[in-house]
């Protein structure tokens, strides 16, 4: 089976070149992994949790992520120049690495369950929130329709 | 050398996550973003572990804040599911949705009382 959509296999069969521009995505992932989840810790830490323990540090990361992740998509996807590196740092590596799905899902287990039910219903709603206002605005700023149908960009 | 580990973790679990994605992806056909889905549950799986381990201060940084805090995301799946939205997928929408989020916590809880009752 080979992949539909642009066809890095990163994997295995491929020419020298080939192999060493999927090492440069993975090289430039990992840099924006590194950062991002630097960048997540020390938002993290600045923002204290509340008085029922309500994690607002990983909200407002996660908010925050989904919001610009939601802006840069359009970017790419319509706006800029198709470029190699661009989506994979900042998407992949910087926003992935920042965002984190997994503290949410402990969070959640670790509250009282009125707290872990309002903080799963607003993570999972403002984050799609965030998502739609940056993508909103980002089309807005650059003038670009909604564009639908082309399912294979949602990966 | 909190920050060292934190992005160390997060330089290895973000390519794990983008592997991992594409590995996933490649076995099917469908506009279900499987490979997020399975990136995060498997991630809240280990950080539950990890949670019940109660590993010292260096590990939990490396490995909890930094490779599973990047091998999952957020953001990715927040704009998986609003594209399906936008594309007219409420039902694969509201699965990735309900279903990430459940499963996540479940693996988390499976986790985290394996690591306590089992290991």
């Amino acid at each position: 089976m080979t992949p539909s959509g642009t066809g890095q296999d990163v994997f295995r069969g491929r020419p020298a070149r080939a192999r060493g521009r999927a090492l440069g995505v993975l090289g430039v992932i990992a840099l924006g992994g590194g950062l991002g989840s630097i960048a997540r810790y020390l938002v993290g830490s600045a923002v204290p949790a509340g008085a029922d323990g309500f994690p607002w540090g990983t909200l407002v990361v996660n908010l925050t992520g989904c919001l610009v992740l939601g802006a840069l998509m359009v970017f790419v996807l319509q706006v800029w120049p198709p470029s190699r590196y661009v989506r994979p740092f900042l998407g992949v590596g910087f926003l992935g690495g920042y965002t984190t799905f997994s503290t949410v899902a402990v969070e959640i287990t670790r509250l009282a369950a009125p707290t872990a039910a309002v903080y799963a219903v607003v993570s999972l709603a403002a984050g799609l929130a965030a998502v739609w206002c940056g993508m909103t605005v980002a089309r807005l700023v650059a003038r670009v329709p909604v564009r639908r149908g082309a399912r294979e960009e949602a990966r | 050398m909190t920050l060292l580990l934190v992005f160390l973790g997060g330089a290895v679990g973000a390519p794990a996550r983008y592997l991992m994605d594409r590995m996933v992806q490649r076995w099917h056909d469908t506009v279900f973003p499987w490979g997020t889905f399975a990136v995060n549950v498997v991630g809240s799986f280990v950080l539950g572990l990890l949670t019940g381990l109660q590993p010292g201060p260096l590990v939990a940084t490396l490995a909890g804040t930094g490779f599973c805090g990047a091998l999952t995301t957020f953001s990715t799946f927040g704009f998986e599911t609003v594209r399906l939205l936008e594309e007219g997928s409420y039902a694969e929408a509201g699965l990735n949705a309900v279903g990430s989020l459940l499963l996540g916590v479940l693996a988390a809880t499976g986790g985290y009382a394996l690591a306590v009752h089992v290991l």
